[in-house]
């Protein structure tokens, strides 16, 4: 039986096909589910998708946090049982829910940028990026305007220390991120907020390569394991 | 509060058919105003008034232009792919498997002036919606973008803005930006040139008409609510009807609003998918006006609107203010009563307000041979009574005098010829990289980076390859590519050939992706009709067009003009921009333009013929600040047989890389492929070098060719009758030049330094 | 009705690449002397009748939760 990967469509979600489609050439089976709805319809993990959430007018992601479908989503997921990936504005729908620490901020050039981006996966020990080897350097697409990871030192200093920058940006930052970080996770390794698009670099015909791949093929060996989440030990 | 305005009606207007009104103030002639009150049989509203002026400008009724568009159809060659031709919206072309594809470009150059970012912004939003109306999902958008020289200080204000504008809407809508053009030239100082193009996907059966057909059906504005955006002709006419002092003036930017456009794509595809419209029309230039004219004329021609329903962001609008406004993102659709709960349903789910205005009505036989019935009411007061078509349909076509430029032959005698040439190795290599670093040739990446280019997850090509390409559905290999091109400096020397240049430019473009050119749309960005020079250019540049497409096969379908691009009594270059759509039965087949890194020892060859022609050229341009003689000849035979070895190429894998030649000639096609693929190459060029390296010859590409292929190569070309002439080997990390007296060679990061510092040394920090 | 306004400021910590490109723009436009800006957010909320220190302090738990995140931004709270 494959895995039920949900992903999440909220009025302005734009990559929420693409990040069907990657579930789907992983292997997984994407479940559509609708911000208005206050029901996972039983996935066994989420997406949440890149794009604009409520146009992004307050601030990325602000609005989006108080959907009805966050109000499943996020207790699940601070509890370290569902799997849950943020991409770009998923990522900052994250941080202003607060399942992940810190805040993403304006581009340092202010432009938005779309590039084909290297990074260097950090840790492994995520629902998201067992596939991956420490120190591995993908190509897959930035594509934002505010993507820079901003949090106070304390908070950064503690994510080095505790193994949650999942991915940097190899070479420096394009938009001005802290410590170059591309990606972080929670404490349980399950949830995982990344700014690059992984979604768009598993075709060699419409990607620069097909290393985001790994992120969707993960999360399936993870399932696969068994319901334990991978890093749960740290509770 | 201010005091509410006078009510002009129709009562009213029957009783004081001597009360001053400002038709002039409106943009509208004499005899055009004499001609209204003789449709109507008395004085027309304030409102009817506001209809006529914005309905019969140059921008809604193509009055000046008509006469030479005329062409386009009647030139068309005969093509079973077009479903829908010009007229509509948006022309619909069969690309097979029963999926159509829907494209067109619209200019918004006056707009991206005064306001840069939202000029380009909305720009974007409009020909959106216009692909949208067809029925059809929008899946990609381009720009062609043309501004003053990079170093004039309006154009640090201008270009930020409107590449800020369009990355804004369109990373917003969800749109991959898959290519375009970057121009620079004085000329467009004061006068940039803002053409945005859209393509869309739809089923055959999916097609949606801008109609009103069924008394008794409902007509439902759905989208943005209504505000002052973009009224410049209402608060004359307000205020020189009114008191004075009463109407602020209103702003005339409007503004954009790209979150509400998602949201009205996704309403109304999934509208279109349940069957609950009859007939759609977007609001844009004349907003309500023109879609209730439309709509009315191509259905009954009868119409009751309720103006008074129309949701309003200021609530101080008055009727004519409403009927000019064109706040964006509003949608207008005809709805029959038995669906309306259904229809209103949808848009609830998407947060879209939707609000019945009125219904279309019957005409009796008598109204009917008048141009309809179009009644408009305001607080049950009748403020509109008139035959829609002849606002919509039935406007004043004007022959404008035609005149050839008294400079023209002193600009074709100032050949290319005197200027001095290259006299070593050491001067070419300078020029090349001198042209290569030349705004408009040097890397545009400091703006399409700010772009999504793959949102949607089916570009297959994008910048900076010669086309844009997209699969046009996701599990499936079909798919569609575009290409613009406009060269207002050939046109200038020569409108005919000219437009004939771009056309076969975006042909061959096209054709340089492996796609088979398909179908035109074009942008006619010109100078004032009312300068008989000018409308010399514009006829010359609409007949060279209808001819080439005959030509190649390629109808027109559809598109736009953009007149009044001058500053004081100096127009711009007349720059006609072409797009031209190309069908590919296997997206995997697609031709790069970057030298393949991974093949060793590939050929390098150049297909077509080489003359001295330099006139018009970059060369000219960036070395003497030159532009004179003739631009290059066309041959458009020769580029319909290169467009089919490049497709045939394509399918059969014989080519490696594909790269048209076009500004700056072979110089910069092989600097352009080298840097792309990150791998040099080594030419031996036979005759002058100087001429081999930078004249532009029409009907040329580079392509390079694996040993193993080579044969079935030669074979194609023979076939096509298309000479293949080997020039040399991709390989190494150089351009080498070699020829018969010497030679020069520029390593790749010297030649990656000067094409990629150009743009951020002048733009980065703005 | 009443209004309260709520002035949203990145942190002083926070880069905020929008005001130093401000401070950029005074530069070549002969503004001298401008030290630094910092480019914030100013929100207008209508409440209906008086506000009494309940209302104010509904609305600083809507600055809190939605208006601004005090993650990276500070905001103040005043009556007009």
């Amino acid at each position: 039986m494959a895995a039920r990967v949900g992903v999440v469509t909220f009025p302005g979600s734009l990559d929420d096909r693409d990040a069907a489609r990657a579930l789907r050439i992983a292997g997984a089976i994407p479940v559509a589910l609708w911000h208005g709805d206050a029901d996972l319809r039983g996935v066994d993990a989420v997406v949440l998708p890149g794009g604009f959430s409520y146009g992004d007018y307050l601030r990325c992601g602000a609005i989006a946090r108080f959907a009805p479908i966050m109000s499943e989503l996020v207790p699940a997921a601070r509890s370290g049982r569902l799997p849950v990936l943020g991409i770009c504005n998923g990522f900052q729908i994250l941080c202003e829910s607060h399942l992940l620490p810190g805040a993403l901020t304006r581009n340092s050039s202010r432009h938005f940028i779309c590039r084909d981006q290297l990074l260097r996966v950090e840790s492994t020990a995520t629902a998201w990026t067992g596939d991956y080897h420490t120190g591995q350097e993908i190509l897959i697409p930035l594509k934002s305007g505010e993507g820079s990871y901003v949090a106070d030192p304390a908070t950064l200093d503690e994510l080095e220390r505790d193994g949650r920058v999942v991915a940097r940006y190899a070479g420096a930052a394009p938009n001005g991120a802290q410590r170059d970080i591309a990606g972080i996770t929670n404490e349980h390794g399950n949830v995982v907020g990344l700014m690059p698009h992984p979604e768009h670099a598993v075709e060699a015909l419409t990607g620069p390569s097909v290393d985001g791949l790994g992120f969707f093929t993960s999360l399936l060996a993870h399932l696969a394991a068994g319901p334990v989440p991978a890093a749960a030990t740290a509770r | 509060m201010p005091e509410a305005p006078q009510l002009d009606t129709v009562a009213k207007a029957a009783g004081s058919p001597d009360s001053p009104q400002p038709f002039a103030e409106l943009g509208m002639k004499d005899d055009e105003y004499a001609r209204v009150r003789e449709i109507l049989g008395r004085r027309p509203t304030s409102a009817e008034l506001a209809i006529y002026s914005v309905m019969w400008s140059e921008h809604c009724s193509y009055k000046s232009s008509k006469v030479h568009l005329r062409q386009f159809a009647e030139k068309a060659p005969r093509n079973d792919a077009l479903l829908v031709g010009m007229g509509e919206n948006a022309g619909v072309v069969d690309v097979g498997d029963g999926y159509a594809v829907t494209f067109k470009i619209e200019s918004h150059n006056h707009p991206s002036y005064v306001e840069p970012h939202q000029g380009a912004a909305t720009g974007v939003g409009g020909i959106v919606r216009d692909i949208l109306t067809m029925g059809a999902r929008p899946v990609a958008v381009m720009d062609a973008l043309r501004f003053g020289p990079l170093d004039a200080p309006d154009t640090r204000r201008v270009l930020p803005g409107v590449v800020s504008g369009i990355s804004f809407y369109g990373n917003c809508l969800g749109l991959p930006n898959i290519g375009g053009e970057l121009g620079f030239d004085s000329g467009y100082i004061g006068n940039p040139l803002v053409n945005a193009l859209c393509v869309g996907v739809l089923r055959h059966e999916d097609i949606k008409l801008a109609q009103a057909p069924g008394p008794g059906n409902k007509v439902v504005l759905f989208g943005a609510t209504t505000g002052p955006d973009g009224i410049g002709g209402a608060s004359v006419l307000a205020s020189a009807t009114f008191d004075e002092e009463s109407h602020a003036k209103r702003p005339s930017v409007q503004v954009g609003d790209p979150f509400l456009e998602k949201l009205l794509i996704e309403c109304s595809l999934e509208l279109f998918a349940a069957d609950l419209v009859v007939g759609i029309q977007d609001l844009g230039a004349a907003g309500v006006s023109c879609a209730t004219t439309e709509l009315a004329a191509g259905g009954t021609g009868g119409m009751r609107i309720e103006l008074d329903r129309v949701p309003l962001r200021d609530s101080r609008l008055t009727p004519e203010e409403i009927l000019m406004s064109e706040s964006q993102e509003r949608m207008m659709a005809i709805v029959s009563p038995d669906k309306l709960s259904a229809f209103m349903d949808v848009c609830a789910k998407w947060d879209i307000v939707a609000t019945v205005i009125g219904e279309v009505t019957d005409v009796t036989p008598e109204e009917a041979e008048r141009g309809g019935r179009l009644v408009m009411t305001w607080h049950g007061e009748t403020v509109v009574d008139m035959p829609p078509r002849t606002a919509s349909d039935e406007g004043p076509v004007y022959e404008r005098p035609i005149a050839r430029p008294s400079d023209q032959d002193a600009l074709q005698a100032d050949t290319p010829d005197q200027l001095p040439r290259p006299a070593n190795d050491a001067e070419l290599r300078a020029q090349l990289l001198r042209v290569l670093a030349a705004p408009g040739i040097a890397d545009p990446s400091w703006v399409t980076r700010q772009y999504d280019r793959y949102v949607l997850g089916n570009t297959v090509l994008a910048t900076p390859h010669d086309g844009g390409m997209v699969r046009i559905t996701d599990d499936g290999e079909r798919g569609v590519a575009l290409a613009t091109d406009g060269n207002g400096r050939y046109t200038r020397l020569d409108p005919y050939t000219g437009t004939q240049l771009a056309l076969a430019e975006a042909y061959r473009n096209v054709a340089a992706t492996g796609a088979r050119p398909h179908a035109v749309t074009n942008c006619l960005n010109f100078g004032s009709p009312e300068d008989p020079g000018v409308m010399w250019q514009f006829a010359e540049a609409t007949r060279g067009l209808a001819d080439g497409c005959r030509e190649l096969g390629t109808p027109v379908t559809g598109g736009n003009v953009s007149f009044y691009n001058q500053t004081g009594s100096t127009a711009i270059n007349p720059t006609p921009v072409i797009g031209v759509l190309g069908v590919i039965g296997d997206v995997r087949d697609r031709l790069t333009s970057a030298f393949p890194a991974d093949i060793d020892d590939a050929r390098l060859y150049l297909l077509g013929t080489t003359r001295d022609e330099l006139g018009g050229s970059a060369w000219a341009d960036v070395v003497h600040g030159h532009l004179g003689g003739l631009p290059p000849a066309v041959d458009l035979t020769a580029e319909a047989a290169l467009g089919r070895v490049l497709s045939a190429g394509a399918s059969l894998n014989v080519l490696a890389a594909a790269h048209d030649l076009s500004d700056g000639g072979l110089a910069i096609a092989l600097a352009e492929s080298a840097l792309r693929g990150g791998v040099g190459c080594t030419v031996d060029l036979t005759g002058d070098p100087f001429v081999a390296l930078f004249s532009e010859s029409a009907a040329r590409v580079i392509v390079a060719v694996a040993p193993t292929a080579d044969a079935a190569f030669q074979e194609t070309c023979d076939r096509h009758a298309v000479t293949a002439t080997r020039i040399g080997s991709i390989g190494g990390d150089a351009l080498r030049v070699r020829h018969a007296t010497g030679g020069f060679e520029i390593p790749l990061t010297e030649l990656r330094t000067a094409y990629e510092s150009t743009l951020p040394s002048v733009l980065d920090g703005e | 009705m009443a209004r309260v306004v709520v002035d949203v400021m990145l942190k002083p910590e926070i880069l905020d690449p929008q005001g130093q490109a401000i401070v950029g723009a005074c530069d070549r436009l002969g503004f001298k002397g401008v030290a630094q800006v910092r480019q914030g957010k100013r929100f207008e909320v209508e409440v209906d009748g008086e506000v009494d220190d309940a209302k104010l302090a509904d609305v600083r738990r809507l600055a809190e939760t939605l208006l601004a995140n005090p993650v990276i931004e500070d905001f103040e709270l005043r009556v007009e």
